[in-house]
């Protein structure tokens, strides 16, 4: 443990302790630092080096719950706080399943989510490897621009205290480096990025950055608008995780319990076709958002939501599974120390099936494959589950991948797709997301262009 | 917030080494939030976020480093810390001699929201709940959120400005479900205006909540929205997000300097039907993009960018600026002193043209009416936009008929603008809404007159 840790989990220790009778408390306590680099033409553009540190206390007494938070540790403004949130309880309606999670005796499974190397990493070993990202991404393509490259790194330590017995500590660090590119044919412009994430930057594959961000530049230009119909979509692993944002909100316990969610009253049923298999695993070291505890202070596990295509349950949090008469399943979320845990999936994986992309394609007559959505958050309803969404990519004809198009969306119902599901890839992708990615085949979709 | 001496000082360090520019920007922002949901007040929430930002240019390098300290150690430790990344080198002492300028408020506020009670917070939400349930049988949800701000704000920089403001602002947002045989349905509603609490002496949160069930109540009869290409009819202040996402990011200087913008290399040229005239105004009292100074101590301005549409002029900050030996144009703007500024709009809109509204309808035989737009993204490079439709209709013969379930409505920004061939004398701004760049989120609004676009594509569900 860091001296930073302790010293965090003492200043929640410090705010519980001032509970008075018959009042719940909960102290979160976050610290940050980060860096940020950017070039563009092989200068630095900027360099932003920062600390950030909060507290945010909630407070329950008879049912109620208040809160406060503030960007700062100095104790005048924790007293603030304190206050601050004592009054908010008074305006709460009494709810008699607000509460504060409790110790509920799951370990939690250790894992690597600190580095030294990254710690110590020289900054002008970071400078230098995002302008060589930017040569590397200028010499892939001679159509290629650039937009800008970035470096990024933040370490972060947080520690939570509840007067219902919990007390815990954190703290991880991680980076990427990522690059927009521009790529120029004629009066044609289109776009395209790049990225790399490692716990150190040793673990950058800037090679790969690179190319991808010319590749998804270059790769639309000449795309035309395809001619609307129904017909196969493969949804490329970048793709597929974008969907999976969208029906984890679906399988939020909160959603559920407050008529939300599509799939409520469903359990047990078919909702899916037999080779979906979605699991939310925040401790698989392999997930980008893998994490040892939740933001309530829980540990961190895995969940079976859908299995062979029957859903099996939900995500909650403490409250919300109070509410559903469940346990929590340690899927607590937290952004940061300015609000109260709300109830998400951590690290969402579909398993996998076997064959490459290249393979699921060989047998589709007729499809698209989607290489990039837009708006699909805002087409998308999730409580109806009808969605449409911008899209772009590659014709399939005949087993083969053909003319780029793009300026097209695609449609269908989450429920539809997910039945429709003909195949899963075995290209899994551990993406920088709250979902790894993989190539999905669905058999049956509207893709409406000219 | 902080005295005169300490800036100068602390300009002084920041500068030290050689630097051409240095800024202090300092920001103190208290706000209280309430949510409501499923019948119950959630929770009331209040913030307190306090701190400097230090920026140091040399060159073309921007050094940055934020503290939440404001003592004058702190913030010249976060001097030190900006210049040393600014860069290195050596060079003299600069002298910093500040002008305070004069207060350039947009608006006055009557009825601080720190003044006013909690409870009176909390009771809007109430309000909202039971005007939106007694709209209907159908209505089976409501959740609500309250939400104020009250942010001080200082700029101080080594060419003397010296500024500050005072930005209040309070908001509500609702979302309605509807149950019927076909599933749920959802309907949305929001006001934000930059002003205290007086403002819901004119706004009516019952009435925006009956709005946002009959929405919902509406939809549940809806049919899957078409697919292909077809004239849209936008209803007034219910698209004016559209130019602000397609167009209005593409006309900010720092996209275009690095030719990432459809409309570099543009200026003068005609680049939207003669009709349309687009600009941005951060000095519109009340609405939410109004700001009295922009974040580096410009005040703010009424900029046309397109005039007829001939593209007129971009929008600037300090460094697009001072590379072009220009002057800025209050469009400098970042979500908080954690941020370093870029180009930001403030209220970006359509102004009117001549057409009644309801010939504009009765002119299209057949389309698609949007009474509300949804979210959207936008490549700023290529002009291509998706934004989702929250409520649509069909349009047959000159009339507006059934309700459309949700879809999406795709096209190119610069395409759009070159199609409005009808345009409205029923100017209204749109709700208030929270612009997105470079992970920045900054309060911006939006409004234009009913128009038409001779055509565009709607992704529909429909087979």
């Amino acid at each position: 443990m860091s001296e930073f840790e302790s010293q965090l989990q003492h200043i929640a220790d410090a705010v519980i302790a001032q509970a008075k009778p018959g009042e719940h408390l909960e102290a979160y306590v976050s610290r940050d630092s980060e860096t940020d680099i950017r070039v563009y033409e092989g200068e630095i553009e900027h360099f932003v080096s920062a600390q950030s540190e909060g507290i945010g206390i909630r407070v329950i007494r008879d049912g109620r719950t208040g809160f406060a938070y503030a960007g700062t540790l100095d104790d005048r403004a924790i007293a603030e706080v304190l206050a601050e949130a004592r009054d908010n309880v008074e305006f709460g309606t009494p709810d008699e399943w607000a509460g504060l999670a409790e110790p509920d005796g799951v370990d939690v499974v250790r894992q690597e989510l600190w580095s030294d190397v990254l710690a110590g990493f020289a900054t002008d070993r970071k400078i230098e490897l995002t302008k060589e990202l930017e040569r590397l991404a200028v010499a892939a393509d001679s159509r290629v621009r650039i937009d800008d490259a970035n470096y990024s790194d933040v370490a972060a330590e947080n520690a939570v205290a509840t007067t219902s017995g919990i007390r815990r500590s954190g703290r991880e660090n991680g980076c990427y480096v990522s690059v927009s590119t521009l790529a120029d044919d004629g009066d044609e412009t289109q776009t395209g990025f790049g990225f790399s994430v490692g716990r150190s930057p040793e673990e950058f594959d800037l090679a790969k950055a690179a190319k991808e961000a010319a590749d998804r530049a270059t790769r639309l230009l000449g795309a035309t608008k395809p001619s609307s119909r129904r017909l196969t979509v493969v949804l490329d692993p970048f793709v597929t995780a974008q969907f999976l944002g969208i029906i984890s909100s679906t399988l939020n316990g909160e959603s559920v319990i407050k008529g939300r969610s599509l799939f409520k009253d469903r359990v047990g049923e078919q909702v899916a076709s037999p080779l979906f298999t979605l699991v939310d695993d925040p401790t698989n070291p392999l997930a980008y958002t893998a994490t040892e505890l939740d933001g309530e202070g829980l540990a961190a596990r895995r969940n079976v939501l859908v299995d062979g295509g029957v859903l099996h349950g939900f995500v909650h949090n403490s409250y919300s599974a109070r509410r559903a008469h469940t346990a929590s399943t340690g899927n607590a979320v937290r952004g940061g120390f300015k609000g109260t845990p709300g109830v998400g999936c951590l690290a969402l994986q579909v398993q996998p099936g076997t064959r490459s992309q290249a393979e699921l394609v060989s047998g589709i007559s007729d499809g698209v494959l989607v290489q990039q959505v837009s708006g699909l958050h805002s087409g998308v309803n999730p409580i109806s589950g009808d969605f449409s969404t911008g899209a772009s990519g590659l014709l399939i004809t005949n087993g083969q991948l053909g003319a780029p198009v793009r300026e097209f969306t695609i449609a269908s119902t989450l429920q539809r797709m997910l039945l429709d599901l003909i195949e899963v890839g075995g290209d899994v992708d551990w993406l920088p997301m709250r979902a790894a990615g993989v190539s999905l085949v669905i058999g049956d979709m509207t893709m409406s262009g000219a | 917030m902080i005295d005169q001496d300490v800036l100068t000082r602390v300009l002084g360090t920041a500068v030290k080494s050689g630097a051409d520019f240095a800024e202090v920007f300092a920001e103190d922002k208290r706000s209280t939030s309430a949510g409501l949901d499923d019948g119950r007040i959630e929770q009331v929430t209040s913030g307190r976020d306090r701190g400097a930002g230090i920026r140091v240019v040399k060159g073309d390098t921007t050094g940055f480093a934020h503290t939440a300290d404001l003592s004058e150690a702190g913030l010249l430790a976060a001097a030190v810390s900006a210049a040393a990344a600014a860069s290195q080198g050596g060079g003299g002492v600069r002298e910093v001699a500040l002008t305070r300028r004069a207060g350039t408020q947009v608006n006055t506020v009557e009825r601080s929201p720190d003044e006013v009670p909690k409870a009176a917070k909390v009771e809007l939400l109430r309000r909202i709940d039971d005007a939106a349930r007694s709209a209907g049988a159908s209505i089976v949800q409501v959740s609500a959120g309250y939400g104020d701000s009250r942010r001080r704000i200082l700029v101080a920089n080594t060419d003397g400005v010296l500024a500050e403001d005072e930005q209040v602002r309070c908001l509500v947002r609702m979302s309605v479900v509807a149950n019927g045989d076909a599933g749920m349905q959802t309907g949305f509603q929001s006001a934000g205006q930059t002003v205290g609490f007086e403002m819901f002496d004119s706004v009516d949160v019952e009435e925006l909540a009956r709005d946002a069930a009959r929405m919902a109540i509406t939809k549940l009869s809806a049919r899957p929205a078409p697919s292909g290409s077809v004239p849209v009819v936008i209803k007034r202040g219910s698209g004016g997000v559209l130019f602000h996402e397609a167009c209005g990011h593409g006309l900010e200087a720092d996209l275009v300097a690095k030719g990432a913008s459809v409309y570099r290399g543009k200026a003068g040229e005609l680049v939207a039907s003669p009709l349309v005239t687009l600009v941005d105004d951060g000095t519109m009292s009340t609405e939410w993009g109004a700001i009295g100074i922009d974040d580096e101590g410009h005040p703010s301005q009424y900029n046309v960018l397109i005039q007829d549409g001939v593209l007129t002029d971009y929008m600037w900050d300090y460094l697009r600026a001072r590379k072009e030996h220009r002057a800025q144009s209050g469009n400098g703007r970042r979500q908080s002193y954690m941020h370093l500024p870029m180009v930001r709009m403030t209220n970006t809109y359509v102004l009117n043209g001549t057409e009644e509204p309801d010939d504009i309808v009765r002119a299209t035989e057949s389309g698609v009416y949007v009474a509300k737009l949804g979210g959207g993204s936008v490549n700023t490079a290529t002009g291509d936009f998706v934004f989702g439709m929250t409520e649509a209709y069909l349009i047959e013969d000159g009339e507006i008929t059934e309700p459309l379930r949700e879809g999406n409505l795709i096209g190119n920004g610069p395409q759009v603008l070159r199609d409005i061939d009808l345009l409205g004398n029923d100017f209204a701004m749109g709700n208030p809404g929270t612009c997105g760049k470079d992970g920045q989120g900054v309060p911006v609004g939006d409004g234009q007159p009913t128009l038409r676009v001779k055509t565009m594509t709607i992704g529909g569900t429909a087979a």
